[in-house]
């Protein structure tokens, strides 16, 4: 079956047909902030279309010669003897991947929106800023120059902070809102400074350059791992990777929908897109793609640990993304771009609807605490359904979506680093256990909360059923190895064979053993109560009690380091300097001039001998060092 | 003696004179502000009219009308307009005094032209004290207390910067027997490359230079002046002051140390190292000192502090550049083009805010974008911009200015810039969520005449095509990187 390949006009309206959605929605906010529906079919209309373009743009990826379709824009920056910076879109099997998750995403969860924020008095403001997020991250995929991929990466941040701080009357939010902008941002020094690097040794920061080998190979070995690694910080940053995870639990002040688009399946997984995108310049760094490797298996445990013990079920799915992220990470470093971004694009249709069905449950509850819940799969069917098949993907249990995607990284893990692979495989354990720990607390028992359960309305469930579908059905893509022909380079074979053929792997048995310890004992424990959970709890009081303190990060950042080192530290003491160091000296000298001192009392301009006599010491000093150096 | 090419400064004086009297002739104040206005719009006509020729020499030497020069007069003469337009409401805060405000500061934006095209220590020392002179009246305009005490101190540190200034001057007409910059780069270069030379003695009298431009672009440790100047004065002195004045003191000292002191290699990568670590303490006092702030006119003046460390950064490239330095001046011409829109639109919404009474306080502005969209967006977009945040002006101009600096060896000053922006984030992000999300003392909406509004919606569009498109801008800062010296 032979397609025409899509116009390149097309290709660009991707992402402008959300940022048109945003350009006309934004001014009708201050006239129309709550009820004007219409307005939310000019921002789903325009992410369907795109949606419909990104399908197209994939089918054109598979048959366009090199899979590869680049169009040059217009030059952004250019300077005659200097940098040009082409602002291009890059489409190829990556790119076109990532499109159609975004694109679909995005476009369930704003028609869930749609209910789920039916009553918000700011119903417009959110689905400018859903258009808003949608344009940037379309446009951090395609674009085909790491500067402007920069930009596009600090407009999602920035997005994703109007977004997290969207219900701004609630202090939480604000403050989590700031937490996440910042944490990101000491991320993004490393990706700035990778930019500043790559661009000065080789003088240009087109992607499919920096990636070819000829340019590659004119960079120093120890140059280019301290790139790849300033690009890492970056994707740690955004990606929320051990140790500037912190931000990402907060981020689930935002309102549920968002927290499912962005915090779950689109703009956290930029950081492993961006690790992706730049693959062969981390294969040209093997250092690099350990500490990669290394550092998504440890957030992979250490979020999951935290995930066994909270007691808000979004934040259970935070922590779950970020122990998610990190097995993607470990992905990539270990067998390259597909294995990774199979994860990436059967964890975004799961996760999302996992979040979907905490919004619908919260929807049904009016809470989040899974303490309040119990018993519903009575009361929210549908929900009831969804949210299992999604956690039964989740534990990557065979058949589901996610059990092929975490053979993919098991096996490169086992291959690549055996000890590592242990981390993967506790971690299958763990996502087993705290997911149906989740489940068997919110639908099963009994009903704990006094709120009267309803199930939500079609708009919300429709969505959710048609996120099930790739939620239950995306990993069979693979089973034929068609998406790692597609990404990568492996032969196909039937579909039957792999399907099945999975199960025979001795790996599989191990991986899906683990799965179903960790489904069984959360049913030991939630379910027949053999055991009591109070009990384990006490047993195991002192490691519970470091995962629900977070293993202390945010009092490390936010006491020791933000409000100790630096605020009452740093801060205070320049500031002390200012005042009682140059204002008591200042007076002394007042004291002593009293001619002047009279004068100076009047005007309160005490300071301003001590202003001349630092400026006369800074000169001297500086020419002092100047006369010394030269 | 061609003094026609000074017509631009010419018609500036006129106007001046032309303020002064129509305030004499008419009770209407607001003839006064559009006399002001047309003469600047003849002036920038007129600049318009010598802009394209071949670079020439001016009155013996004394100037130069080189692109350069051109560059900066346009940035001068564009700003004093928008700063006039955007104080039509405040300077009624100040009656009786309509004419000469308006007189000075078009005196300080002649003393700006000319210092942009001298090349004669004697005329840089002239334009330097014209421009420094009309701001100590200036800043002491509202006659309180609190403006006297900051009249009285930035005169006596004037002063004693002049001082240091005229000292240096003497150290390098001493050493290259020239007070014209193309003597002393003749003077240079006759200093054979290997040898020291001559080379103390003139580095001596580089920093006392640079010590003295120092106070003016309000760089550390000769900032100190700064946030009690920013904070006394009449708040669109405080705009003018933050970028004339300080765009000023870096086109002149960029005109001192390139090119006549890019030779011997020595000695400009030695001041080179120097202004790089100048810029480093600089960006990294005013951001840390910014934090605690609770004053907002104090707060951008540390803001204002750091801003001047990343211009530097771009100074210290030039230094460590050797001969292919146009686009590390490039650079920092675009940089400022960045930071003056930015500053434009941020000061504006204050002066708007305190046209009545002062509004100092960052609590002052809580709510201000439901009071105001106009005023809460364009604050909003230049603050962005000061912090960096793609694709707005700010961010490319660092970007520009990061990348050269990268590539003449200064990476260690580029990452400590870099930290240095993230730092930032952190109080430009708190003023923000005070205009977004905190509850305003009053409902009441913030009314603003046209001029202003004017003054604000063109920032914001400075601010978005200099990010968006720098291409069309990057032409007019490369053409302003030529310079010529007679």
């Amino acid at each position: 079956m032979h397609i025409m390949s899509i116009p390149s006009a097309l290709i660009w309206a991707v992402w402008l047909l959300p940022l048109g959605a945003f350009a006309l929605i934004s001014p009708l906010i201050r006239p129309f902030p709550g009820k004007a529906e219409p307005a939310s079919f000019i921002s789903i209309g325009a992410v369907g279309i795109s949606f419909a373009l990104s399908l197209w743009i994939l089918a054109s990826v598979l048959q366009a010669p090199d899979r590869q379709i680049i169009l040059h824009g217009a030059d952004w920056l250019s300077i005659s003897g200097g940098p040009v910076f082409n602002f291009g879109l890059l489409i190829d099997p990556l790119s076109a991947v990532m499109l159609s998750v975004v694109t679909s995403v995005s476009l369930m969860v704003q028609v869930y929106s749609r209910a789920y924020m039916h009553s918000d008095p700011s119903y417009l403001r959110y689905f400018a800023l859903i258009s808003l997020f949608t344009a940037a991250m379309l446009g951090l995929i395609v674009s085909s120059n790491l500067l402007s991929t920069f930009a596009f990466w600090e407009l999602v941040g920035l997005s994703s902070y109007l977004l997290i701080g969207f219900w701004f009357h609630r202090p939480s939010a604000v403050a989590a809102a700031k937490k996440a902008f910042l944490v990101t941002r000491i991320g993004d020094v490393g990706f700035l400074a990778a930019l500043l690097v790559l661009y000065t040794k080789t003088g240009t920061l087109d992607i499919t350059a920096l990636n070819s080998p000829g340019v590659l190979s004119a960079i120093s070995g120890g140059v280019l791992t301290w790139a790849a690694l300033g690009l890492f910080l970056g994707a740690m940053g955004k990606s929320g990777q051990f140790p500037l995870h912190v931000w990402l639990p907060d981020a689930m002040e935002g309102p549920t929908p968002v927290s499912a688009l962005i915090h779950a399946a689109t703009m956290v997984a930029a950081g492993v897109f961006l690790v992706a995108r730049m693959y062969p310049l981390f294969q040209a760094a093997p250092h690099a793609l350990t500490v990669v490797a290394i550092v998504g298996a440890f957030s992979a445990v250490f979020a999951a640990t935290m995930g066994l013990v909270m007691k808000d079920i979004k934040r259970v799915l935070a922590y779950s993304t970020i122990s998610q992220l990190g097995l993607m990470m470990l992905g990539i470093a270990t067998g390259g771009v597909w294995v990774g971004i199979f994860y990436l694009f059967n964890h975004a249709f799961f996760k999302s609807l996992l979040f979907l069905g905490a919004g619908s449950v919260n929807h049904a509850t009016g809470t989040f605490d899974l303490r309040e819940m119990g018993g519903l799969r009575k009361k929210i069917p549908w929900t009831f359904a969804f949210f299992v098949l999604a956690a039964v993907s989740l534990s990557g249990i065979w058949p589901l979506a996610g059990f092929f995607s975490k053979e993919g990284v098991l096996a490169a893990a086992l291959d690549k680093q055996p000890v590592l692979f242990g981390f993967a495989l506790l971690t299958t354990f763990l996502t087993a256990f705290y997911i149906f720990r989740v489940v068997f607390l919110v639908f099963f028992g009994d009903y704990r909360g006094s709120h009267g359960p309803h199930e939500s309305s079609r708009i919300m469930l429709v969505p959710m059923g048609l996120l099930a579908v790739p939620a239950v059905a995306s990993g069979w893509l693979n089973a034929n190895g068609g998406f790692e022909h597609f990404l990568g380079d492996g032969a196909t074979h039937g579909f039957w064979s792999g399907f099945i053929g999975a199960l025979a792997h001795p790996l599989a048995l191990f991986s899906l053993l683990a799965a179903l310890l960790g489904v069984f004992s959360a049913y030991t424990l939630y379910i027949k109560r053999w055991i009591s959970p109070d009990k384990v709890k006490w047993f195991l009081r002192s490691p519970y009690a470091i995962f629900t303190r977070k293993y202390g990060m945010d009092e490390l950042y936010e006491n020791i380091i933000a409000r100790n080192a630096l605020y009452r530290g740093v801060f205070q003491a320049a500031d002390w300097t200012d005042r009682v160091v140059i204002g008591g000296a200042s007076a002394g000298i007042a004291s002593l001039t009293t001619g002047a001192g009279r004068v100076l009392r009047r005007f309160q301009t005490g300071q301003i001998q001590l202003y001349a006599v630092a400026a006369v010491l800074g000169m001297t000093a500086i020419v002092l060092i100047a006369l010394v150096r030269g | 003696m061609n003094l026609d090419l000074l017509r631009p400064e010419i018609c500036m004086a006129l106007t001046a004179l032309a303020a002064v009297g129509a305030d004499l002739l008419f009770k209407r104040k607001a003839i006064v502000t559009a006399v002001c206005l047309a003469g600047i719009a003849a002036a920038t006509g007129l600049t318009f009219s010598i802009m394209g020729n071949a670079p020439q020499i001016i009155a013996n030497r004394l100037f130069s009308l080189d692109d350069y020069a051109i560059f900066f007069k346009f940035l001068f003469l564009g700003l004093a307009f928008i700063v006039i337009v955007a104080s039509v409401d405040y300077v009624n805060r100040m009656k009786d005094f309509h004419g000469e405000f308006h007189a000075l500061l078009i005196t300080a934006t002649l003393g700006a032209m000319l210092t942009a095209s001298a090349t004669d220590i004697i005329s840089i020392l002239l334009s330097v004290e014209l421009t420094a002179i009309s701001f100590y009246a200036l800043v002491g305009f509202l006659k309180n207390g609190k403006t006297a005490e900051s009249s009285i101190k930035y005169v006596l540190l004037g002063a004693i910067n002049s001082a240091v200034l005229l000292y240096g001057f003497s150290m390098l007409f001493g050493f290259t027997g020239s007070t014209v910059l193309s003597g002393m780069e003749r003077a240079t270069a006759a200093i054979p490359s290997g040898g020291a030379a001559g080379g103390a003695g003139l580095l001596f009298g580089l920093m006392l230079v640079i010590a003295g431009f120092g106070f003016k672009i309000a760089a550390v440790p000769f900032h100190m002046w700064a946030p009690d100047v920013y904070e006394g004065a009449p708040t669109p002195v405080t705009l003018y002051l933050s970028t004339a004045s300080k765009i000023a003191g870096f086109a002149v000292l960029t005109r001192i140390l390139v090119t006549p002191f890019m030779q011997p290699v020595a000695l400009a990568r030695n001041w080179g190292i120097i202004l790089a670590g100048i810029a480093a303490l600089t960006m990294t006092t005013g951001n840390l000192l910014a934090i605690p702030q609770v004053n907002i006119k104090r707060l951008l003046s540390y803001s204002s502090i750091a801003q001047s460390g990343y211009m530097l950064v771009a100074v210290a490239a030039l230094g460590m550049s050797s001969s292919n330095f146009l686009q590390a001046r490039s650079s920092l011409l675009y940089f400022i083009l960045a930071f003056a829109f930015a500053e434009l639109a941020v000061f504006t919404a204050i002066v708007v805010m305190s046209r009545n009474k002062p509004a100092d306080l960052i609590s002052d502005y809580a709510g201000l974008a439901r009071r105001s969209p106009l005023l809460g967006v364009a604050m909003t977009l230049g603050l962005l911009s000061l912090m960096g945040l793609p694709p707005l002006a700010g961010f490319m101009g660092k970007f520009y200015v990061f990348t050269q600096a990268a590539q003449h060896g200064l990476l260690w000053l580029v990452i400590i810039a870099v930290v240095n922006s993230v730092v930032s984030a952190y109080y430009y992000l708190r003023i923000i969520k005070t205009i977004w999300t905190d509850e305003p003392a009053s409902e009441e909406p913030v009314s603003s005449s046209l001029g202003p509004r004017f003054a604000l919606a063109f920032a914001c569009l400075g601010i978005a095509v200099l990010g968006v498109a720098p291409a069309i801008i990057t032409r007019f800062s490369e053409f302003g990187s030529h310079m010529f010296m007679p």
